[in-house]
């Protein structure tokens, strides 16, 4: 379900990149809306890397009544036991993140590793890798899941788990694709002629090429990896003892937030997550449109007609 | 002949994915803790006896090949086993649910297609215009917003308004069939509408990106130098030439139809095949689970091949 994010307009500085990094660095600095994301995603990890010393309540204190209402000591009000809703988004960011990053982690190790044998030593390797991601790239994941996740149990390694296995269909074939194109480069075959061994070429000519494209592809998975973990604990298969965000929705659903008029234990953490998704989708879709050429040409621009599209226009900002 | 092969392979290849599924699926709750008497039976301290006895009834005396064997032929002859939440045929429930899914996923789906192709078209041609980033920050947003909690907060906002539950109100006795279909009409606005902004982030943004793409095409320089309207051009050359790409997208997202469909009708209490999905979860009703799955597997699958098959049909490039 990633949705390529093109962002067209800009021509990207014609010098050529020194570094992988600074083609990132690059893209994120001249791309407001890649800058707005790494900011929103920034805040919103060292809120919950700090929690456990600026949370300002206790994670299972009782300071207050049941959905009890915003005020000055508790600007989010409370949660259906009645602890503080500030406290619980920390924490609770913390173990969404947490499970996004390793389902993301889990992911990328199988896709990117399939991604590379497919890609690297194509043929009969290929095929064959290629059509076990198409079945799984058909199955669809969320039912799939759910069934693995009802099956083992309830637990966040369990979550971590399912979800990293099966999120890893894309990057394996964006993986592939580009290994492929790396492969038939001419300075891959000159250090195979200079005796270089499979492993080397992958990982000092072959990996740092398609390192841009994996953060690309890693940034947007982590996104998909909370949205599924949001959607797995709403339907009480994330781990009992743990806040997460989905978490916090589900009690707040289960509890009758809603008809209790609480409003503040429902719509925070669920924008919590949007802005988390929101944020990875804007770094992605920067980064991957960068690494597309096509998308700098326009012929049919709304005012004015132009040939090649101009530096520093306003069709940046998102 | 261009066709009968293609349309062969693609079908071939639906069919092996089916039954990877089914694959994946007996071996999946074969794995599932505790012992197979105890998940399928659910009879917690039974004798030795009534064991061995349920062992046999149910097959699980003999090998773990036959089990197979005997799971494809039961499954080829439509049988999928017995809830044990209300002891009716697996195949019953999932057959009323999946009647109750279609009409809200199809309405939601096709609203989704209608405005993201309009407002995906009018981003693409409008490039660099504040009607552009308004539409695709709108975009983005809904995209970004979990399903559930996205119905959530249509609930918040129309409680008193629509009703936020359910498929019909129980309590309309003897309907006629007006008084009922307006019944019926008023209780899929929410969910199909909760189902339709998410797919519209979804569907504007892939319309915009394929638009942009084509865009930048030499045939639409040419069509430009030529004289032609934007309007034209935008309608007969990129957006025409631009439905490829979108086609398949399309076809993409049909998983995370699938996705949105159980979150929202758990949500909204919509009796379809989500909501069976949901309540097999909560009740461990693993045949429930198993068919649920097999039924969400292989329209997912379906629905694919239809796409590929258009697709070839659309696009006389591809000879494979």
């Amino acid at each position: 379900m990633s949705v390529v994010l093109n962002e067209p307009g800009l021509v990207v500085d014609p010098e050529p990149a020194r570094s992988r990094g600074g083609f990132v660095w690059r893209t994120i600095k001249q791309r407001p809306s890649a800058a707005i994301g790494v900011t929103l995603l920034t805040l919103i990890i060292l809120g919950a890397v700090i929690a456990p010393w600026v949370a300002p309540y206790g994670l299972h204190t009782r300071v207050g009544p049941v959905f009890g209402h915003p005020s000055w000591s508790h600007p989010l009000g409370l949660d259906d036991g009645g602890i503080d809703m500030v406290t619980l988004l920390m924490w609770g960011a913390r173990i969404s993140l947490i499970v996004g990053f390793a389902a993301t982690l889990v992911s990328m190790l199988i896709g990117g590793t399939i991604g590379v044998l497919a890609g690297y030593f194509g043929g009969r390797t290929d095929v064959v890798l290629m059509r076990i991601t198409d079945y799984f790239l058909v199955i669809p994941d969320v039912p799939l899941m759910i069934v693995v996740a009802a099956i083992w149990g309830p637990s966040l390694f369990h979550i971590v788990i399912v979800i990293g296995i099966l999120l890893w269909t894309s990057t394996a074939r964006v993986i592939r694709a580009q290994v492929k194109s790396v492969r038939e480069r001419v300075y891959v075959k000159r250090a195979r002629s200079l005796g270089a061994g499979h492993t080397r070429i992958v990982l000092r000519h072959v990996l740092p090429q398609v390192a841009p494209l994996l953060i690309a592809n890693t940034v947007l998975t982590i996104a998909v990896a909370i949205f599924d973990e949001t959607a797995l604990s709403f339907l009480g298969l994330g781990d009992p003892s743990r806040i997460s965000l989905g978490k916090m929705i589900e009690n707040a659903f289960q509890r009758a937030a809603i008809s209790s008029g609480a409003w503040w234990a429902i719509v925070p953490p669920g924008l919590l997550v949007a802005v988390i998704i929101l944020s990875c989708s804007l770094i992605g879709g920067a980064l991957e449109d960068a690494l597309n050429p096509r998308l700098r040409v326009a012929h049919l621009s709304a005012r004015t007609f132009r040939l090649r599209p101009l530096v520093g226009r306003g069709a940046d900002s998102l | 002949m261009r066709g009968a092969d293609y349309v062969i392979k693609r079908t071939a290849f639906a069919v092996i994915t089916v039954f990877v599924a089914v694959t994946i699926n007996f071996v999946l709750f074969r794995l599932a803790p505790g012992t197979a008497v105890s998940n399928l039976s659910r009879v917690p301290h039974a004798t030795q006896e009534l064991r061995n006895a349920l062992k046999q009834q149910f097959g699980l005396d003999k090998s773990k090949a036959a089990q197979y064997g005997i799971y494809l032929k039961q499954l080829a002859h439509g049988n999928m086993g017995v809830s044990f939440a209300n002891q009716q045929p697996v195949s019953h429930n999932l057959w009323v649910a999946l009647k109750n899914t279609l009409p809200m996923v199809a309405l939601g789906t096709i609203f989704a297609i209608i405005f993201g192709t309009l407002t995906g078209v009018i981003a693409a041609w409008r490039r660099g215009t504040a009607l552009e980033s308004t539409t695709v920050t709108t975009a983005l947003g809904f995209y970004s917003m979990p399903t559930h909690w996205l119905g959530l907060m249509l609930v918040i906002l129309f409680t008193g308004i629509l009703p936020t539950g359910g498929m019909s109100n129980d309590f309309l006795i003897d309907p006629s069939f007006w008084t009922h279909l307006r019944d019926v009409l008023s209780h899929i606005v929410l969910p199909s509408l909760t189902l339709g902004l998410v797919l519209y982030g979804e569907y504007t943004l892939i319309v915009r990106s394929a638009m942009l793409e084509t865009l930048g095409e030499d045939y639409i320089l040419t069509a430009r130098a030529k004289g032609l309207k934007p309007w034209a051009i935008v309608r007969k050359h990129a957006l025409r030439n631009a439905m490829l790409p979108i086609a398949t997208l399309v076809a993409l997202s049909l998983g995370y139809i699938v996705a949105g469909a159980i979150l929202i009708e758990t949500v909204f209490s919509w009796p379809g095949i989500g909501r069976a999905v949901y309540d097999a979860v909560l009740e461990r009703d693993y045949p429930m689970l198993q068919g649920a799955f097999l039924i969400l597997t292989v329209s997912v699958v379906f629905f694919n091949l239809v796409a590929d098959l258009l697709y070839f049909k659309l696009d006389p490039r591809i000879t494979t």
